[in-house]
């Protein structure tokens, strides 16, 4: 009996493989190392992201199949990867220390945090590239197990605790409900794979019950993760319980991977049933821009707000994925770099603002904040003015991308959608503006805390405003990276589209 | 590099200067920028051909191919002078501005600054866009400075007001987006490729029933926007709010980008719709008349006449360009800068008088005149430029307009007519009421200062010389009016 060693593509594999032995390391270091633990834990993460990202930048354009077809390595899988990836590295500086200003909100643990950060990436970067049902499930469950422990890491605060208890029930609800349709659309197909699962659902099956009640589960799923309306409840409760750098790699990275994902699984292994799931999809994404933007509406927390409007978010963009068009993929892959950039810098102004005062995430902690720290004003501002649509910004461009995809696939009405979605947002974007700008603080920010440990090498004040300023150049880079792709759209247009175009050849 | 480029970018570019600048040297900073870019505009127009229909100084440069957008520039005779005029307007607003030390906290002067450059990039692109995407990105850029100045720079309850401000005309101008990309994406099937190029789209009529709803979609943005009657809620309380320099532009030029609108987009692209919806949108003028004059006589807030005046000769404008007839569109285009040569100063000179009474008040103003005999002779000019009186160009644009409604619609033109009579009662009011009388108590009468004057009386004096001269206007206007109103003249006929 011969054995063939199965053959494995490993510059295809790199990234993951960077990202599997950055997990190892982080783990060895941060079980060895005890005093600067916390330092070195992150700089090795962070040195495992840039690999990862330079692994996936080189293997740009080669577009393959991996793992006996289990895994596509093309520009679509990358570009979700290198979201995810970016959100991360971003996130390690945001939660540097957090610890330090209050012992009860930090992440527990020697080096457990980044390493589940890294699990979370590793996951999302399988899930972009899957196109296997396993492979899906598999990277799906990968992607979140860690996050409902980062969402419970800070211990000692109820909150937090509720905050994974509540991720973990809903979000294992999410999987069960998915896994459920995806055994429906196997048994009514044969096949695990995706090209496999097209080819059964094309040979007269698009209208099989067990097809129609797979993708209705299927999609329920999914939606419970992208914290698409009408299965969205978790996500202000969670998104304002769990450390806010979590909340940000959470609304960030989750929807870019699962996106991915969703224009697989629903584009190429589905297309043949797309009259089926496409009124469906488009039926969500309205819904979801609904409640979304009349949910944040009236919220005082800017973590609940930032969630009620990660739902019409999602919303815009879910109509990238109704268009079925190259486009439209192209569009939501735009919008979701656009988004990725606009979110973090709001979170990162957040994280400084929860620091610096005593208002926690609360509204008020942003008053007159035009005067007191006009970086950080300047950071948020442009980052709502982008969630807005305004133009000058990405945001604006990405929503003209999902409108003209939207129209040019017939769904005028969705693209009307947006823009009443948008009107209704700004009530509740411009509110916080205003809070910035146009009304004074009550006095200046109340810096001290209080309780905080005396460090080597510095004394604490100076210690805290350098670090701050970290958060704070790190804010504005984002700001002004959506300012600059607001002015010259092209690059991220090209890179948006190339992944677009990755997917078209799959496409029926 | 292109004047046009420059001029455009120029506003923002110094802006940024601003930040750079010392606190205390922000304000003279911006006041360079603005008057370089006057000198600019005036070169334009100096080099512009009159005569030509066509489109002069244009720049054309893919911006995103993907999505079919250019950046696509141009002045033709309609824009040229709304271009002059902003950055007339803008000159004077913020030479006004810096010789009266505003903002108070100098602080925050270097941002105040910085939004009117921003401000006034957003108004010449919405001017000399010539693509029709880029139109709406300017048309909509606009509101982002404007909210900030207002809302941060503004009194009284500013922030409720912005924010009215910019919901109302975002419902109207994403409503716009959504239609402008719906024209590209009707037109491309017969172009054969996705184009936002204004001058592209026009040659290929979409179908009556995607007309219909797209000029409704254009049209609603562009009423909210001069406002129109039924949807002009916003404007009492921004006009309350808005520090007096920023309402003169926002009265002077902001208005005028809707009613431009018409002409660039609405009117070319969609003739059949235009054609449909005639009707509507002169009674909604001739109501815009009615009311505004007849509110605009009883406010007793100084702003608010002011603000129900613009409303009253929007009125006028929009039925001009609703008359679809050439001499309607010519007397249209006189009329908005005419508009906003008078209702700027308008607001300046407001915001003397305040000065003197202490109140914005009609009520408890009077008698300034006494000791003033300079300010009142400019005051009054401005008073008999605004009710048209004959002699001056607004006479002659609101004839133009009469002339060309009575060929069109006879009915439309009397009850229009009587809006002419109304505007002498409440120009005049305002001006008796402020400048006679008693001298009301608190007030002093003072005369108008070498740091006000120095604004205010060029202004008047290019009232006066477009008094002398309307040709200018007429002249370089009256091709490219035709080369607009063309594509609707041809289907009425």
């Amino acid at each position: 009996m011969s054995f063939t060693a199965p053959d494995i593509d490993y510059a295809g594999m790199s990234p993951v493989i960077a990202l599997t032995a950055g997990i190892v390391v982080v783990l060895i270091v941060g079980a060895f190392s005890s005093r600067r633990q916390r330092v070195l834990t992150s700089i090795v993460s962070l040195a495992t992201l840039g690999a990862a990202a330079g692994l996936c930048i080189w293997q740009w354009g080669e577009d393959k199949d991996l793992v006996s077809g289990a895994l596509r390595s093309d520009e679509l899988g990358l570009a979700a990867a290198l979201l995810a990836i970016v959100a991360a590295a971003f996130v390690i500086p945001l939660a540097w220390r957090e610890e330090a200003f209050d012992p009860a909100r930090g992440p527990a643990g020697q080096g457990e945090f980044q390493a589940l950060l890294l699990s979370s990436v590793l996951g999302m970067v399988l899930i972009a590239q899957a196109q296997n049902l396993i492979a899906f499930f598999v990277a799906l469950e990968l992607l979140s197990v860690p996050l409902y422990v980062m969402c419970g890491a800070a211990r000692l605060r109820e909150a937090s605790l509720e905050s994974g208890l509540k991720y973990l029930i809903v979000g294992s609800l999410g999987s069960a409900t998915l896994l459920y349709g995806l055994a429906f659309i196997y048994g009514a197909s044969g096949s695990t794979d995706f090209a496999g699962i097209a080819e059964g659902i094309g040979s007269g099956l698009a209208d099989d019950p067990l097809v129609l009640i797979g993708i209705a589960l299927a999609a329920t799923g999914l939606a419970f993760k992208l914290s698409v309306a009408p299965f969205h409840q978790w996500t202000p409760d969670v998104y304002q319980g769990a450390l806010t750098p979590v909340t940000a790699f959470m609304a960030v990275a989750t929807k870019a991977a699962v996106f991915a994902v969703l224009v697989r699984f629903f584009e190429v292994a589905l297309g043949p049933a797309a009259s089926d799931w496409r009124p469906a999809l488009a039926a969500l994404a309205a819904i979801s821009i609904a409640v979304g933007n009349v949910g944040a509406l009236g919220q005082d927390s800017l973590k609940r707000l930032l969630g009620y409007s990660g739902v019409a978010q999602a919303g815009y963009m879910l109509v990238g994925v109704v268009a079925f068009t190259e486009a439209g993929v192209s569009a939501l892959v735009f919008y979701l770099a656009a988004y990725t950039l606009m979110n973090l810098a709001a979170f990162a102004v957040i994280t400084v603002r929860e620091r610096q005062t005593t208002f926690g995430d609360d509204i008020r902690a942003v008053e007159g904040l035009g005067r007191d720290s006009p970086a950080q004003a300047a950071a948020l501002t442009i980052s709502m003015l982008g969630l807005a649509g305004l133009p000058g910004t990405a945001g604006f461009i990405g929503k003209l991308f999902l409108i003209e995809a939207a129209v040019d696939s017939d769904y005028t009405w969705l693209g009307i959608a947006i823009a009443i979605g948008t009107m209704i947002s700004l009530a509740y974007y411009l509110r916080v503006i205003a809070a910035i700008w146009m009304r004074p603080g009550d006095e200046p920010a109340p810096a001290d805390r209080g309780g905080l440990p005396a460090m080597a090498g510095g004394s604490p004040e100076a210690d805290r405003a350098g670090r701050c300023r970290a958060i704070v150049g790190l804010a504005l880079i984002a700001a002004a990276a959506t300012v600059v792709f607001g002015i010259v759209p092209s690059p991220l247009v090209d890179w948006a589209s190339a992944a677009g175009d990755s997917i078209a050849g799959l496409l029926p | 590099m292109d004047v046009l480029n420059v001029l455009l970018w120029l506003p923002v570019v110094v802006g940024v200067v601003c930040f750079a600048a010392p606190r205390g040297a922000a304000r003279w900073v911006a006041v360079a920028g603005a008057l370089a870019t006057l000198a600019l505009a005036i070169v334009l127009v100096a080099d512009f051909q009159s005569g030509a229909p066509g489109l002069q100084h244009v720049v054309d440069e893919a911006w995103i191919p993907d999505l079919g957008v250019r950046y696509q520039l141009g002045v033709d005779g309609i824009s040229i002078f709304l271009v002059l005029l902003t950055a007339l307007l803008w000159a004077g607003a913020t030479a006004f501005s810096a010789l009266r030390a505003y903002p108070a906290d100098v602080s925050r002067s270097r941002f105040y600054y910085f939004l009117l450059g921003l401000a006034e990039t957003a108004a010449l692109g919405a001017f000399v866009a010539q693509d029709l995407l880029l139109f709406v990105l300017f048309f909509d850029l606009m509101l982002v400075p404007f909210f900030f100045l207002i809302g941060t720079f503004g009194s009284g309850d500013r922030v409720a007001a912005t924010t009215k401000m910019i919901v109302y005309t975002l419902v109207g101008s994403l409503l716009m987006l959504v239609a402008a990309i719906a024209t590209a994406i009707l037109a491309a099937d017969e172009i054969g490729h996705l184009t936002f190029s204004i001058a592209e789209l026009r040659t290929h009529v979409l179908p009556e029933g995607s007309q219909d709803w797209i000029f409704c979609f254009f049209a609603a943005a562009f009423l909210v926007k001069m406002p129109a009657v039924p949807i002009h809620g916003w404007m009492p309380d921004a006009y309350r709010a808005a520090p007096l320099p920023v309402l003169a532009l926002l009265s002077g030029v902001l208005s005028k980008v809707g009613a431009y609108g018409f002409l660039r987009v609405v009117l070319p692209i969609y003739p059949d719709a235009t054609i449909q919806f005639q009707e509507l949108i002169l009674v909604i003028a001739l109501v815009g008349i009615l009311y505004g004059s007849a509110m605009a006589f009883t406010q007793t807030n100084v702003r608010l006449i002011a603000g129900y005046s613009s409303i009253a000769q929007l009125g006028f404008i929009t039925a001009g360009i609703f008359a679809l007839r050439g001499d309607g569109a010519d007397g249209a285009v006189l009329q908005m800068v005419n508009h906003g040569l008078v209702v700027a100063p308008i607001f300046l000179i407001i915001a003397v008088l305040a000065d003197r009474s202490g109140t914005e008040d009609l009520r408890e103003m009077g008698g300034l005149a006494r000791r003033a005999p300079v300010l009142t002779a400019l005051f009054l000019i401005v008073t008999l430029a605004t009710l048209a009186m004959p002699g001056s160009a607004n006479f002659v644009g609101e004839f133009y307009i009469l002339n060309g409604l009575f060929q069109a619609k006879i009915a439309y033109a009397v009850v229009a007519a009587i809006g002419v009579a109304l505007a002498a009662f409440y120009a005049l009011r305002l001006f008796q009421r402020t400048m006679h009388n008693r001298l009301a108590e608190g007030t002093v009468s003072r005369e108008i200062s070498v740091r006000e004057a120095v604004v205010i009386a060029p202004m008047v004096a290019v009232i006066v010389a477009l008094a002398l001269y309307p040709g200018l206007i007429l002249e370089r206007g009256e091709a490219s009016v035709q080369a607009n109103t063309g594509p609707v003249l041809a289907s009425t006929r």
